[in-house]
C-alpha cells in the first residue's frame, strides 16, 4: 500500500519535469526552425553550453544570491512572527506598529533601494534589507490571522486544565496558527527571491541578478538566460524546502487531506 | 458521601453543598442596550449530585457554566466550590463543550494525554487510563487517528474521555450532545450514565433537552428565557440506572410533562 503511494508520488513529481523537458525540445525546435537569432532567443543547447563553460563563475554568483535569499527569509521569519504575536495580543502594538508596517509596504522597494545604497553602500547589507522588507509582510499578516482565528473553546479547555499563558501558547495557539504561518512563509520565500534580485540589480556587484544585468548590457543573451535558468531552479528548490517543512509540521491540516487541491 | 456503585438507589440528600452559586448575575454591555444573560441566580449543588440546568436558547445556561468554571467573571454575586471562591479558571474538573474542542493537530490519544501534560500527572498512569476509557467507549481502534477521521459522535466520546481520564471530582457539560444525531445521542447518554455511576463525580449538565435532563439528573433547574432566572427546581426521584423500563415508565413521562407545562406557561412552547 505504502509502496504504491510512494510510486504515485514519484510519478506526480515526474510530471512537471517531463513537461519542462518537452518544453525545452519545443523551444530548441522552434529556434532552429524559424532561425531565431541568438541574441533574441537562444536555444536551450546554447544556454546549457554557457552554463557548462562558465560553471564556476555562475556557481559563485548563485551562491551569493542563495545567501541573500535565505538570510532575508530567516530574518523575516525571526522578526515577522514575534511581531505578529505582539500585534495579535497587545492592543498597543496593534494601534502603533501595525499601521507603520502597512505604510512601509506601500513604498516600492525598487524606489528605496538606491537610498539604501547611499546609506549602506554596495554589498550584502542593502540586498538583505530589501529581501527582508519585501518578504516579512506576508509572514506578519498570515501569522496574525493564524493567532487570532482560534475559537474560544480550545482555549477554555486548556485553561480549565490549569494552563498558563506560555503553555497555552506552545500547546494551543502556535499549533493552531502553523498552517497560516506556513502560508506566509511560502509567500515570503518567493518574495525574498525577488527582493534579492532587485537588490542585486541596484546595490551589488555579485549575484545572479547582477550577472543577468551585465549579460543583458553586453547583449550576451545566452548568459542572461543561463542566469535566469539558475535563478528559477534556486527559487523552486528553496520553495520546495519550505513546502516539505510545511508538510511535516502540518500534515494533519484540512488543507492537506486526500482530495484537497495540493 | 456518595454511594459506591449505583444499583437502583437514589443518592442521599447531602449536608454541605459543594458548589454554591449565590445571587449570580451576568450582564454583557452592548451599544444598543446591555444584554442581561443571568439575573440573580442562586443554586446549591451537593456532593455527587447530577444537576441539570434546562432551558431554551439564550436563557444564560451556557453562561452559567462558564461562570461556575471560572472561565468568565460574574457581574455580581459569588460562586464557591468546596468553600473556595471561584475567580479564575477552576481546574479540579473535566469539561465537555458542545463542539468537541479536540485539537486537530493531535491524535485522539494525544488529545487525552494533554491532561497529563498540562496537569503534570504521571504519563504512564494517564495513558493506561486513557486506553481503558477509549476501549470502553468503543474508540480503541481510533487511538492514533486524528479528530477529522472520526464521526461527530466519536469525537464527542473522545472529548468525554479527555474529561474523565484524570478522574476529577467535578464534571461540567455544556450541551454536549447538541450537535449529535438522535440515535447517537441516546447511546452516548446511556454510556455517560454508566461511566458516571462508577465514581459519581459532582456534575453540572447544561441542556435544552427535557428527556435528557430527566434521564440523567438527580435534580433539574428549569430556567426562564432571557434574562435567565430560575423558574422551577425539580427533584427527579427515579431509580438508577435509568434503563429502558425506567425510560418507558409513567413516572418518567410525568416528569417530562410537568416540565413541558412550565415551558408552556413561560411561552417557550406554544401549541
Amino acid at each position: 500500500m505504502a509502496g504504491s503511494r510512494r510510486a504515485k508520488a514519484w510519478r506526480s513529481a515526474a510530471n512537471p519535469i517531463i513537461a519542462i523537458v518537452l518544453l525545452m525540445f519545443v523551444w530548441e525546435g522552434a529556434v532552429r526552425l524559424f532561425k531565431i537569432p541568438g541574441y533574441l532567443l537562444p536555444p536551450p543547447s546554447e544556454v546549457l553550453a554557457q552554463i557548462g563553460d562558465h560553471a564556476r563563475i555562475l556557481a559563485n554568483h548563485a551562491g551569493a544570491t542563495l545567501t541573500v535569499i535565505v538570510s532575508g527569509f530567516f530574518l523575516s521569519a525571526l522578526i515577522g512572527i514575534p511581531l505578529a504575536l505582539a500585534i495579535s495580543f497587545w492592543p498597543f502594538f496593534n494601534r502603533t506598529i501595525y499601521p507603520i508596517i502597512v505604510f512601509s509596504q506601500l513604498i516600492p522597494k525598487v524606489a528605496i533601494a538606491p537610498l539604501f545604497v547611499i546609506w549602506f553602500g554596495f554589498g550584502f547589507l542593502p540586498k538583505l534589507l530589501i529581501a527582508f522588507l519585501i518578504s516579512f509582510f506576508p509572514i506578519v499578516i498570515q501569522s496574525i490571522v493564524g493567532f487570532t482565528s482560534i475559537r474560544p473553546e480550545p482555549i477554555r479547555v486548556a485553561l480549565s486544565m490549569g494552563a498558563g499563558p506560555v503553555t497555552l501558547f506552545f500547546k494551543v495557539r502556535l499549533p493552531h496558527a502553523l498552517p497560516n504561518i506556513f502560508a506566509g512563509l511560502k509567500m515570503a520565500m518567493a518574495s525574498a527571491s525577488i527582493g534579492a534580485i532587485v537588490g542585486e540589480f541596484i546595490a551589488s556587484q555579485q549575484g545572479l541578478g547582477y550577472l543577468i544585468l551585465v549579460a543583458n548590457g553586453e547583449m550576451n543573451t545566452p548568459l542572461a538566460f543561463a542566469g535566469m535558468l539558475l535563478l528559477c531552479f534556486t527559487g523552486v528548490a528553496l520553495y520546495f524546502l519550505v513546502e516539505t517543512a510545511e508538510r511535516l509540521a502540518t500534515g494533519w491540516h484540512v488543507s492537506r487531506r486526500v482530495g484537497a487541491a495540493t | 458521601m456518595a454511594l459506591a456503585g449505583g444499583n437502583a438507589l437514589v443518592p442521599e440528600k447531602v449536608r454541605e453543598p459543594e458548589i454554591k452559586i449565590e445571587a449570580i448575575s451576568k450582564v454583557y454591555p452592548a451599544n444598543d442596550g446591555d444584554i442581561v444573560a443571568l439575573r440573580n441566580v442562586s443554586i446549591d449543588v451537593g456532593h455527587g449530585e447530577f444537576l441539570s440546568v434546562l432551558g431554551p436558547s439564550g436563557c444564560g445556561k451556557s453562561t452559567l457554566m462558564l461562570l461556575v468554571s471560572g472561565l468568565e467573571h460574574a457581574s455580581s454575586g459569588r460562586i464557591e466550590i468546596n468553600g473556595q471562591i471561584v475567580d479564575r479558571p477552576f481546574t479540579d474538573v473535566g469539561i465537555v463543550f458542545q463542539d468537541h474542542a479536540l485539537y486537530d493537530w493531535r491524535t485522539v490519544l494525544d488529545n487525552i494525554m494533554l491532561q497529563a501534560e498540562v496537569r503534570k500527572l504521571s504519563r504512564h498512569e494517564i495513558r493506561e487510563k486513557a486506553h481503558k476509557l477509549l476501549a470502553r467507549t468503543g474508540l480503541a481502534q481510533f487511538e492514533n487517528k486524528y479528530p477529522h477521521e472520526l464521526s461527530g459522535g466519536m469525537k464527542q466520546r473522545a472529548a468525554i474521555c479527555r474529561a474523565l481520564v484524570h478522574e476529577p471530582p467535578f464534571l461540567f457539560f455544556d450541551e454536549p450532545f447538541g450537535a449529535l444525531d438522535a440515535l447517537t445521542r441516546e447511546q452516548i447518554r446511556i454510556d455517560l450514565e454508566k461511566l458516571w455511576l462508577e465514581r459519581r463525580p459532582t456534575v453540572l449538565f447544561i441542556t435544552h433537552s427535557i428527556s435528557e435532563a430527566v434521564a440523567l439528573s438527580d435534580r433539574i433547574i428549569v430556567m426562564t428565557p432571557r434574562p435567565g432566572r430560575i423558574d422551577h427546581i425539580i427533584d427527579v426521584d427515579l431509580p438508577r440506572p435509568r434503563d429502558k423500563a425506567v425510560m418507558a415508565s409513567e413516572a418518567f413521562s410525568d416528569y417530562c410533562e410537568s416540565i413541558i407545562e412550565r415551558f408552556m406557561e413561560q411561552g417557550v412552547i406554544q401549541y
